[in-house]
């Protein structure tokens, strides 16, 4: 962001630019203003011009080592030097040190007679000796159009403002022209038409009792530039414009992973943790416990040896230190040696712009290596619901960029779809837990879902989330024919089951001895009827041998019968088939 | 005494307003005498320049009959002195003296609004 360099840093090359040093605005314009060119900025009343010019200014000579002329239409040297001092910049050291030259430029009305033909050589003389007193590399018109107000003759003004602008670029100088917006146009007396390199645009609107300030590069010729609107804020530290895109996808990852200090929930997340790095959105209704996983989280980061920054909406730092002691997590030691800080302040304090750069501040401040927002809900009363998702977003690209885990909880009201409203956060987060409350038999359960862990498999199974003076378990629930059961009821469940499964128990037992018996018994007759198989196939053969016997007998006497008729014994034999014809005949 | 002593400066600021009253009543009646002290900024020989400085001789001579002090000041060769007198456009000629300050930017070659401030109309100066 901030090169020490004299040459730009833009990729695309050819027209050379000069860094403003601000934050923001060298990435818009993709290295700063065009070099050795004018650059016009209007905006309406207290929007920041002559900030931003004192900034360009003020930063040239410090880090760029550029010095610089300011020349003011409207303010007094004095006057300057407080206003810039407001911002931490020492205008008086500079001026003494020639990094920074002061011309205040001033036209009585009432004293002026005019009288014939004129040029402005004055102010050219003015401004020329300025620039060589102190070898100058940039300028400052504030605001050129004062003199409109106070010379008569408007043609030989505008006449002398065109060479102004051409004797600028032939010195070779940056120049940042300010000028009041108009009406109809730009500016009030179409100072655009004079400066056609670049034209910055600020504006400061009041939406829904919120003030923002935007900036818009209008025009930058020859140079690609962000075209769209960026919000900024005046900080204590100057300028800073926040774009949202400037960051844009392309940080390190990490595959670390770290764990979230409840040992069932890095059970869930395909037991290791989060991603370090990552984004972590928890949703959930009031009185979820959001903030308890929170400062789960960040006594288990601090355990780790790892800093972690709070920054509370909602509660005081004391008050979250007190109600966490309550559930046995200690957060003060941590406090006190310096692992955990926290930043509490109301959402409505300030614009979300001015909370995104306070956040920033702190971050860079404390470098962290885990962040929680507790809740980011909040921050959507100080802005639009686009405009709190941008921030977020800016937010999240900052930290993904310096690896920083982090956990925004996010407050559902009661009611709503639990889904829908945090939908359009949710698209930026890599993992989301939702937390959830589970009414039913005349009490309120928590509950715990994964609903997204990007890349990482995990559980989709709803556990209950139990809080008690021990901390925090996650314990499954039940989950049966009779849909999801927590808290008392699923106690009574598991009760329930027991008895069941011991009734059951003994019923197979009963039925186990029942079939041995009814077997025994079985067997029994088994051997009964097999003696009397055995006995009957006895009987059955004993009949054979019988009949066996009788016919044998039966032979031996007809054959006797035949011997005493004298027959002969083979025509006896022969016709023995025939006995019974012969008998009957 | 010290009643006295704190009473005095009371008496005097009203010594003193009536003086401001009787000097302002004076100031009024009376023409302002003493010289003219006027200076004039050019930026270098150019045309206007010229015609400037010489209609301010010209009117020093014929009119204030010698009863001024003129200083021409080049600002190419005293930048300094531009930013000190606040010049913006030139030529620009101050009259520093008699009060209150005018300044007249131009070539001077419109006088009328000169001669009023210059309080020159009252000796029916008006065909220059």
């Amino acid at each position: 962001m901030k090169n020490n360099g004299h040459k730009s840093t833009s990729p695309t090359a050819g027209l050379p630019k000069c860094p403003t040093g601000i934050q923001g605005l060298d990435e818009i314009t993709g290295g700063g203003l065009p070099r050795g060119r004018p650059t016009l900025v209007c905006g309406g009343t207290g929007c920041g011009k002559t900030l931003l010019a004192a900034e360009f200014l003020v930063r040239g000579a410090v880090q760029f080592g550029e010095p610089g002329v300011f020349m003011a239409f409207e303010e007094t040297e004095a006057e300057l030097k407080a206003n810039v001092a407001s911002l931490g910049f020492d205008l008086a050291g500079l001026i003494r040190r020639k990094k920074i030259a002061i011309d205040y430029v001033h036209i009585e009305r009432s004293e002026v007679q005019e009288s014939g033909e004129y040029d402005l050589e004055g102010l050219f003389v003015r401004l020329n000796h300025a620039i060589d007193s102190i070898g100058a590399r940039r300028v400052v018109l504030d605001t050129l159009e004062a003199l409109f107000a106070s010379l008569p003759n408007e043609a030989i003004l505008r006449a002398e403002l065109r060479r102004l602008f051409r004797w600028l670029k032939d010195k070779g100088v940056t120049a940042v022209i300010t000028a009041e917006r108009g009406r109809d146009q730009l500016t009030r007396h179409g100072l655009e038409e004079y400066v056609s390199d670049c034209v910055i645009l600020l504006d400061h609107r009041v939406n829904e009792q919120i003030a923002t300030r935007h900036l818009r590069v209008v025009k930058y010729r020859g140079a690609l530039h962000g075209t769209n609107e960026f919000p900024f804020l005046i900080g204590d530290e100057g300028i800073s414009v926040l774009p949202i895109t400037s960051l844009g996808l392309n940080h390190k990852i990490s595959v670390e992973r770290i764990a979230t200090g409840i040992p069932r929930l890095d059970a869930m997340l395909g037991g290791r943790g989060f991603f370090r790095g990552s984004s972590i959105l928890l949703t959930g209704t009031p009185g979820t416990g959001k903030t308890i996983v929170a400062a789960n989280f960040a006594q288990a980061a601090c355990r780790r040896g790892e800093r972690t920054l709070f920054f509370s909406f909602e509660e005081s730092p004391n008050q979250i230190i007190r109600n966490m002691h309550s559930i046995g997590l200690r957060l003060e030691p941590l406090v006190k040696r310096g692992l955990l800080r926290f930043h509490a302040a109301r959402p409505s304090l300030y614009g979300l712009e001015m909370h995104l750069a306070t956040m920033f501040k702190e971050i860079a401040a404390f470098q962290p290596h885990v962040v929680i927002v507790d809740p980011i809900t909040s921050l959507m009363d100080a802005g639009t619901a686009s405009e709190c998702r941008a921030m977020v977003t800016r937010l999240v690209d900052y930290l993904k960029a310096g690896q920083v885990t982090t956990l925004f909880t996010s407050l559902t009201q009661a009611g709503h779809a639990l889904q829908q409203s945090e939908a359009s956060m949710s698209s930026l987060m890599d993992s989301w837990l939702l937390l959830q409350d589970f009414e039913g038999n005349g009490e309120r359960n928590r509950v715990l879902y994964v609903l997204k862990a990007r890349g990482m498999a995990h559980s989709n199974q709803i556990r209950e989330f139990l809080i008690s003076d021990r901390g925090i378990d996650l314990v499954d629930a039940y989950i049966g024919p009779s849909g999801v059961l927590t808290g008392a009821a699923r106690v009574a469940q598991t009760a329930r089951e027991k008895a069941e499964a011991l009734a059951s128990q003994q019923e197979a037992a009963r039925r186990q001895r029942e079939l041995k018996r009814k077997r025994a018994a079985l067997e029994q007759q088994i051997t009964g009827l097999r003696s009397e198989h055995e006995a009957s196939a006895e009987e059955l053969r004993q009949i054979d041998e019988q009949v066996g016997r009788q016919t044998r007998l039966l032979t031996t006497e007809r054959t006797e019968l035949g011997r005493l008729r004298q027959a002969d014994i083979s025509v006896a034999a022969s016709t023995r088939g025939n006995s019974k014809p012969k008998s009957k005949r | 005494m010290k009643t006295n002593k704190t009473s005095r400066p009371s008496s005097v600021a009203a010594l003193r307003r009536v003086d401001a009253t009787k000097t302002f009543e004076k100031s009024l009646a009376t023409r302002p005498t003493g010289k003219y002290v006027l200076r004039l900024f050019v930026a270098g020989a150019t045309a206007r320049s010229r015609q400037a400085v010489l209609r301010v001789r010209q009117l020093c001579e014929a009119e204030l009959k010698d009863n001024c002090k003129l200083e021409v000041i080049d600002i190419y060769q005293q930048p300094n002195l531009a930013r000190d007198n606040q010049i913006v456009a030139t030529p620009t000629l101050i009259k520093e003296f008699p009060r209150p300050v005018r300044r007249f930017i131009g070539n001077l070659l419109n006088t009328t609004g000169l001669f009023v401030e210059l309080d020159l109309i009252a000796k029916g100066k008006i065909a220059f």
